[in-house]
């Protein structure tokens, strides 16, 4: 059986992993490749880097790191922040990374997807959607520029929505971000992954609002989510991967020990 | 000298940083005289089987692979373009291995079949002090179904091959350099068998 994947984010601002709460408020947590080999030591299934300044600043992710990161990690990783063109993902996929994943220029570009989906694969294509539950109308939905407070905007999605047209050009997996969880450590919103997971016939990956082993298992057993990715729990050692895996595996979830 | 075969559709980076790890400094090379010289090769692999094969053509691979006769590991990809035919695109390969890659019959699981599964039912040198239900690094939506030149499987939705292999050919569905420490030990048994 395919085990549920554990999978810690590493927020990358200028060479540093850093971690803000709900998206502001940055403070520097470590190096990013001591800290990639402690995670893949620890027991972690993946690792997803994301520079969040990228796409506000309209460049691409400073690349020197993904190399030294391929050359140290035994398990695969992620890069993500301001991957406009099939050229940019390229360069990223020679050094080593494993794949790519596209937010704020998937929208702006939609078509970027079925390109990098032609060039690279489906494999190789990750779709990352930050929604946001609007409790005025009662939709979720996508706001894209996320990477600092000023910036966001509305992406014009329904979430639902923008799930299905991702897989259709091509994504080979979703990360779905709830920003109204994101870092307050209150629990993955189990209501709309659950719904999510109903329009997604490729991986879905849980992101935001991880604060207790516990939100590990109900969002694998409830939502029937592929993977859980969680930030500051792992930086600020609030939880730590081996014990977390031992405990999902007492809760009957299948995971790699 | 160990030779990754430059296919010119592969990520060769995490390939070439994981067998440096264990102390192998294996060259990149498309070229005919170094690729026959090696002691070993591997063909790496990622993308469309169509894709593989222009690239194939483009590069004269696909006359050269049937003169290798020094053990040779395909991973994922670069292990169905050994085989004779792919459903992906419908596409026909070099056919060193008489066998077929087929969609994945997931049963309804989300494809690519994507993560860590387990492996078992193998009995063969390249999995030598492996345990059977040890996790490995898969990425595919496409397999070669169980047959007489399976060395190694594994299940999700039905069984396939994990690992193929008849004398100097061997292949990995999985991501060896991406399978942690039991991924090492594989690259390392491949790095020392005798075939």
């Amino acid at each position: 059986m395919l085990a549920k994947r554990i999978i810690p984010c590493l927020d990358v601002r200028g060479g540093k992993v850093v971690k803000g709460v709900q998206f502001k408020n940055h403070e520097i947590v470590g190096d990013i490749v001591p800290l990639a080999a402690r995670y893949a030591e620890e027991g972690a299934d993946e690792l997803v880097f994301y520079d969040i300044t990228a796409s506000v600043d309209a460049r691409t992710v400073d690349k020197s790191w993904v190399s030294r990161v391929a050359e140290q990690l035994d398990i695969p990783f992620c890069v993500a922040g301001g991957i406009k063109t099939v050229d940019d993902a390229a360069q990223i996929l020679a050094d080593g990374a494993d794949k790519i994943s596209i937010n704020s220029p998937a929208l702006a570009d939609p078509n970027l997807i079925n390109r990098l989906n032609d060039r690279f694969g489906r494999q190789c294509v990750v779709v990352g959607i930050d929604s946001w539950f609007d409790a005025d109308s009662g939709h979720y939905r996508v706001k894209q520029y996320t990477g600092c407070e000023s910036s966001i905007q509305e992406a014009g999605w329904h979430t639902e929505d923008w799930v299905e047209e991702v897989q259709h050009r091509g994504a080979g997996e979703i990360v779905l971000n709830v920003m109204n969880q994101d870092g307050v450590r209150g629990g993955y919103d189990i209501s709309q992954l659950a719904m999510i997971r109903k329009r997604c016939s490729v991986p879905l990956i849980a992101s935001g609002g991880a604060g207790t082993m516990e939100h590990f298992a109900e969002v694998f057993k409830q939502a029937e989510v592929d993977g859980a990715l969680a930030a500051s729990v792992f930086h600020k050692q609030i939880i730590a991967i081996p014990k977390l895996k031992q405990y999902l595996q007492q809760q009957q979830v299948e995971i790699r020990l | 000298m160990t030779v990754i075969i430059d296919t010119g559709c592969a990520n060769f980076a995490s390939v070439q940083f994981a067998l440096k790890r264990l102390g192998c400094n294996a060259q990149i090379s498309a070229d005919p005289a170094t690729i026959l010289s090696a002691d070993r090769l591997i063909l790496p692999g990622v993308g469309s089987a169509q894709a593989a094969m222009q690239k194939f053509t483009e590069r004269g691979i696909s006359e050269l692979l049937p003169q290798i006769e020094q053990p040779l590991l395909g991973i994922c990809l670069g292990m169905q373009l050994l085989g004779e035919f792919s459903q992906e695109g419908n596409t026909a390969l070099p056919g060193l291995l008489p066998v077929q890659t087929e969609r994945l019959h997931a049963n309804g699981q989300p494809l690519p079949h994507m993560g860590w599964n387990r492996i078992g039912n193998f009995d063969h040198p390249l999995f030598s002090g492996i345990n059977h239900g040890d996790y490995v690094y898969f990425v595919h939506s496409y397999a070669v179904p169980v047959g007489e030149l399976t060395i190694a499987q594994s299940n999700y939705g039905q069984p396939f091959s994990a690992a193929i292999g008849r004398d100097n050919l061997l292949g990995v569905q999985f991501h060896p350099e991406r399978s942690s420490a039991v991924g090492a030990r594989i690259l390392k048994n491949f790095l020392e068998i005798s075939l």
